[in-house]
C-alpha cells in the first residue's frame, strides 16, 4: 500500500514550487521540469508531498494510490512507469 | 521501392503485391468468406501467441480480451494504418495491397469484442493504400452491418499512438492525450476502443480461418507466425518483405539481393528500436523474444542497415534532430530535452563540441524516460542511450578531438 506522486506531464509549466516544497521527493531537471523520485513516499514526508501537490499553479501534481498506479501503469499501449499515469508538475524557472 | 516476397508468405501470399489491391470477389475466391467464429474467436487469438503489429508487441488476444470486458457491445474498433515511422512501409504496402484481409480482421475484432463501429485510419500520405482502403470498404457496404469508414491520419510520427488515434477521430488534434484513461476505457464517442495494427488484423484473418495451430506452424523459436519487414539502406532491393520469426538477418539480406557495402551498424525496430552491431546480429534470429533478451526489439519490423563508411554519431543526429521535431510540443521534458540533445548530438557530430556534450547527452537520456505524456520521449532516449553504447569510439572522437573518424562525403549517409 502507501502513496506515490503523480504528475499530468501535459498540464505541467515547469514552475518548480513542488521542488522547494518537497526536495526529499522532487528534483528539477536542467530545465525546471520535475524528476520524481521513485516508490512510496515514506509516512514522515507525506506531509511535505502533500505541501508540494498543494502549491502547484496548474494543479498537475497529485497523489496517488501506488497499487492503483502500477495497475494503470502496466495496460497494453507500452512500458514505462510513469508516462501511464501521466501527470505533470510545475515548476517556474 | 521493390517489395520482395520470401519463401514464408501468408499475408503476402496470393497475386503479386505489384499487382496493386486485390478485390473482394479474388479475396473470396482465394481464401473463402469471412469466417464468423463470433466471441469464442478471442480465445484462439489468445492460444495463437499472436503479437501486435505495431511497434510494442503486445499480446494481440489479451488486448482483445480487455476490450472485451468493458465493451458491452458499444465497442470501437479502429484498424491502425497511421505507420509513421519513416522508413517503414509494410503496413501500406499491406493496406494497397491486401485492403480485405485487414477489413476482415477489423470485422472479426469488432465481432469478437462487441463493436458497434470499425474505423479504418490511414496515414494521409499512404495514397495507394488510402485509395486501396476506400475502395475495398465500398465491396464491403452490401455485405456488413456494421459501420465501416476511413479516416485519413495526420503525417507525424506519433499520429498512430493509440491516445493520438482516438484524439484526431474525435477532434481533429493528433496528439497523444494524458493516460488514463487509456482508449480500452473510454475512446472514440468515449467508448472502450480497440485500437489495432493493420498487420496485427490481417494475421487475425488468417488465424480466423486456418487456426491457431496453423499459425504455429510458422517461427523457428520462441515466437510463433510470420511477419512483415521493412529493409532499408545499404541494402540491394530494399522493401518490404514477410518473414518466418526466427529467420536470421544474413538469410533476410540474402533474400533482399545482398548489402551493398560493409555494414557498421543495423537500425533494428526503427526509433522507437535501436542500433545493434552489425557484426553481433548478422546469425541472430529475428524473433522478438529472443532479440528482447540481448536488449534489442524488433518493434515496426523497421531494419536499416548502416554503411560501414558513415558515421554513427551523424546518423543518430539526424534520428535526433527528427525525433525531437516530431514531438506535440505539449510536455515540457519532451519540448527541451528532446531539442537539446538533438542540438548536442548534432554538435558533436559536426565537430564542434562543447565541454561537458557527451556526458549530458548520456545524462539527459536516462532522466528524460517516463516523463512524458506519451512515450515519445522514451523512444528517442532509448535510441540515443544504445547509439551512445554502440557508436561510443566515434562519440568519444568527436568529444574529445572534434574531428570524424570518416570521409565527409561518406559519414553523413543513412541506414
Amino acid at each position: 500500500m502507501g502513496e506515490r506522486l503523480a504528475i499530468d506531464r501535459i498540464r505541467c509549466d515547469g514552475y518548480g514550487m513542488c521542488a522547494e516544497m518537497f526536495p526529499e521527493g522532487i528534483e528539477l531537471d536542467d530545465w525546471g521540469y520535475p524528476i520524481l523520485r521513485a516508490g512510496t513516499i515514506p509516512d514522515r514526508l507525506l506531509p511535505l508531498a502533500r505541501r508540494a501537490v498543494e502549491v502547484c499553479p496548474v494543479l498537475a501534481l497529485r497523489l496517488v494510490d501506488t497499487l492503483i498506479a502500477n495497475r494503470s501503469a502496466a495496460g497494453p499501449a507500452q512500458t514505462a512507469g510513469t508516462a501511464g499515469i501521466g501527470s505533470r508538475t510545475g515548476s517556474r524557472t | 521501392m521493390s517489395v520482395v516476397v520470401t519463401s514464408a508468405e501468408r499475408l503476402l501470399a496470393g497475386p503479386p503485391v505489384e499487382a496493386g489491391a486485390e478485390s473482394l470477389a479474388a479475396h473470396t475466391a482465394r481464401l473463402g468468406p469471412l469466417p464468423r467464429p463470433g466471441t469464442d474467436f478471442i480465445a484462439v487469438v489468445e492460444r495463437s501467441g499472436l503479437l501486435g503489429r505495431g511497434g510494442a508487441g503486445f499480446l494481440v488476444g489479451r488486448k482483445w480480451r480487455a476490450v472485451a470486458d468493458r465493451a458491452a457491445g458499444r465497442a470501437v474498433v479502429v484498424a491502425n494504418g497511421a505507420e509513421g515511422e519513416p522508413r517503414s512501409s509494410k503496413d501500406r504496402t499491406l493496406m494497397a495491397a491486401r485492403p480485405h484481409l485487414v477489413l476482415d480482421g477489423a470485422l472479426l475484432a469488432a465481432s469478437a469484442v462487441g463493436a458497434e463501429e470499425v474505423i479504418v485510419y490511414v496515414g494521409a500520405d499512404h495514397r495507394a493504400a488510402v485509395a486501396a482502403m476506400q475502395r475495398a470498404i465500398e465491396e464491403r457496404d452490401s455485405a456488413t452491418r456494421l459501420p465501416i469508414r476511413l479516416v485519413e491520419a495526420p503525417v507525424a510520427y506519433v499520429s498512430g499512438e493509440s491516445s493520438a488515434v482516438v484524439n484526431f477521430i474525435e477532434s481533429g488534434d493528433g496528439r497523444p492525450t494524458a493516460s488514463p484513461p487509456h482508449p480500452r476505457d473510454r475512446g472514440v464517442a468515449g467508448r472502450p476502443t480497440l485500437v489495432q495494427n493493420v498487420e496485427s488484423l490481417a494475421q487475425a484473418a488468417l488465424i480466423a480461418r486456418y487456426g491457431d495451430d496453423w499459425y504455429a506452424t510458422a517461427g523457428r523459436g520462441p515466437t510463433s507466425g510470420t511477419a512483415l519487414v521493412t529493409i532499408s539502406g545499404a541494402i540491394a532491393r530494399p522493401g518490404v518483405h514477410e518473414i518466418e520469426y526466427g529467420t536470421t538477418l544474413a538469410e533476410l539480406v540474402a533474400a533482399a539481393g545482398g548489402a551493398t557495402t560493409d555494414i557498421e551498424a543495423v537500425l533494428l525496430g526503427g526509433y522507437f528500436g535501436g542500433w545493434v552491431g552489425a557484426d553481433d546480429l548478422r546469425e541472430v534470429p529475428l524473433d522478438p523474444a529472443l532479440l528482447a533478451g540481448r536488449g534489442a526489439s524488433f518493434g515496426c519490423g523497421l531494419i536499416g542497415l548502416l554503411p560501414g563508411d558513415s558515421c554513427g554519431v551523424w546518423a543518430t543526429a539526424r534520428i535526433m534532430t527528427y525525433m525531437a521535431g516530431e514531438s506535440a510540443r505539449q510536455c515540457g521534458p519532451c519540448i527541451f530535452g528532446l531539442g537539446a540533445m538533438a542540438e548536442t548530438t548534432r554538435r558533436l557530430a559536426a565537430g564542434s563540441a562543447a565541454d561537458g556534450d557527451l556526458d549530458n547527452l548520456a545524462r539527459w537520456a536516462a532522466q528524460i524516460v517516463g516523463r512524458g505524456g506519451c512515450h515519445h520521449p522514451d523512444g528517442a532516449a532509448g535510441l540515443l542511450t544504445g547509439a551512445l553504447s554502440i557508436f561510443s569510439s566515434e562519440f568519444e572522437l568527436h568529444q574529445r578531438e572534434r574531428r570524424c573518424s570518416r570521409q565527409p562525403a561518406t559519414a553523413r549517409r543513412v541506414a
